[in-house]
């Protein structure tokens, strides 16, 4: 799995660094999402789904490895 | 095949209940309402029809949907009650981004996420504790008997916003009595417009004195960018204060009563410390305090689970319905605080999500880890149906919350 961010929709709730603070933080300017890990593994995958879930701006997607 | 929305009109549902049959549920007839989890009913005060929206999943789409907008002129309110927004975007102050669309929303709305981030959540952690710990020794002081609503639920996070934003908490008087009028639905709209300018007044002018000696606040950091116009900075400031206390102190309050009526869950919570923050989310899931009704106005025509919603009507969604919703939560009117809330619409969603919501968790979890701590015997000092209840609020909460230990 790969994480894509759209930091143009983030609208800063930090929703994501609080399900899944491994793989994403907000930056100090004025909030916006950070992905740290954009491959997470394993265990992160299940933190990552519910991260891309819970954002309330649809500002991350889960991109199909696939493509690349 | 689109279905027709004019057949049967006469048995739609007039507004969205609010009137209470329990102290932690949402109207029962309003959850009746949930078998349709999109309907149409109709609006106040002129019965024309619009949309509820109950469920879970449709409270999503819509909440993300950038053809439903906040910016628009509300003179409807989804109850009998004036809707908080009603009327009041002839009143609504510059820089009150809740009630802008992007561009403007996105805007404005940036120059204060930045200090509501997690980590600068994080590093006000001390000072809240300090704040909490004050109030807690203001609660012993009053002896048991005392109002935790007054002493603790509505100063702490009363103190917290105004040390954020540099509002000097010894006006507490005035901006209470302003914000509990602005959110009072009960009271005549004139009367809350007149709050309303009452409190833009009030904060506009801190802006000259925060410009001039700027301090180490939100609102001399506003005043400084040249960026916003100081009615800007008074609005932001405004719907930041009003945002702060009143929300998380209707938490504190019901919450509490929440956790001693349910004396088993109560226990859990104290012998297994580490539950709060789950157990903070549950109670905001259960008990959804901003129960008003989150409307929106259509821009243009959105076709949402096969039904045509036509521009310039009316949809509200029903937190405290979604937050109920048995499709989304097992054993939905169930307080269990061990549960995985995750999802709950509390804070609402889409790019209006709670700007707080980071700072309320934090409030939320210090204020009630302490509170149980420095009382073991919390108990209510009134019988449960005496205590006052403000169903006709904005936010829904208690009144007063007299307690013993
Ligand atoms: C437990 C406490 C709180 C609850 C339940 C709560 C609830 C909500 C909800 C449901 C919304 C979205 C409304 C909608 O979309 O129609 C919202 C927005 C907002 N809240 Fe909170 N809130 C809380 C605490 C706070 C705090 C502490 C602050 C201030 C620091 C705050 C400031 C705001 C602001 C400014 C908005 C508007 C955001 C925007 O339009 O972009 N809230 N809140
Ligand atoms: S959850 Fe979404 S909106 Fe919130 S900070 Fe993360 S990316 Fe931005």
């Amino acid at each position: 799995m790969r994480i894509a961010a759209d930091r143009e929709r983030c609208t800063s709730s930090g929703m994501c660094a609080l399900t899944a603070p491994e793989l994403f933080d907000q930056d100090d300017e004025d909030g916006r999402v950070v992905v740290l890990d954009d491959a997470p593994l394993g265990a992160d995958t299940g933190d990552a789904a519910a991260a891309i879930e819970l954002c309330p701006s649809g500002a991350l997607t889960a991109v199909d490895e696939h493509q690349d | 095949m689109i279905a027709s929305e004019t057949a049967s009109s006469e048995d739609l549902p007039h507004g969205m209940p609010y009137h209470r049959d329990t102290r932690h549920d949402p109207p029962a007839a309003l959850m009746a309402l949930q078998d349709q989890p999109l309907r149409r009913m109709r609006y106040y005060p002129d019965d024309v029809e619009g949309w509820l929206v109950t469920g879970h999943a449709l409270a999503r789409q819509v909440l993300a949907d950038p053809r439903f907008l906040t910016g628009e002129r509300f003179v409807r309110s989804p109850t009998d009650l004036p809707h908080f927004f009603v009327s009041s975007s002839e009143h609504v102050p510059p820089g009150f981004f809740f009630f802008k669309d992007p561009p403007e929303h996105t805007r404005l709305r940036r120059k204060v996420t930045g200090v509501f981030t997690l980590k600068r959540m994080r590093d006000l952690e001390p000072r809240i504790a300090d704040i909490v710990d004050d109030r807690i020794a203001a609660m012993k002081d009053a002896g048991s008997g005392a109002d935790l609503f007054q002493e603790f639920a509505l100063p702490v996070p009363s103190l917290v916003i105004c040390e954020m934003l540099g509002v000097p908490y010894a006006d507490r008087d005035h901006f209470q009595r302003t914000s509990s009028a602005i959110f009072d639905q009960a009271m005549p709209i004139e009367q809350r417009n007149e709050a309303t300018g009452e409190l833009f007044g009030y904060v506009h002018g801190l802006v000259p004195a925060k410009r001039a000696r700027p301090g180490d606040d939100l609102l001399s950091t506003l005043a400084a960018d040249d960026d916003l116009t100081d009615d800007e900075v008074a609005g932001i400031g405004m719907i930041l204060l009003l945002g702060g206390h009143e929300t998380t102190a209707h938490m504190f309050g019901l919450g509490t009563l929440a956790l001693l009526e349910h004396p088993d869950q109560l226990a859990r919570l104290r012998s297994e410390p580490e539950l709060m923050t789950g157990a903070v989310e549950e109670l905001l899931r259960f008990l959804t305090v901003a129960h008003a009704g989150m409307m929106r106005i259509v821009k243009e025509d959105a076709e949402i689970d096969g039904r045509i919603l036509r521009a310039g009507e009316y949809v509200t969604v029903a937190p405290h319905a979604v937050n109920r919703d048995p499709a989304y939560f097992d054993r939905p009117d169930e307080l269990d605080l061990g549960r995985n809330s995750q999802g709950h619409m509390a804070f609402g969603h889409g790019i209006h999500q709670c700007i707080g919501q980071q700072l309320a968790r934090v409030e939320m979890r210090i204020g009630f880890a302490r509170l149980l701590e420095a009382f073991p015997g919390l108990r209510l000092a009134v019988p449960a149906d005496q205590v006052p209840l403000r169903t006709d609020m904005f936010i829904y909460g208690v009144g007063a919350l007299p307690v013993a230990w």
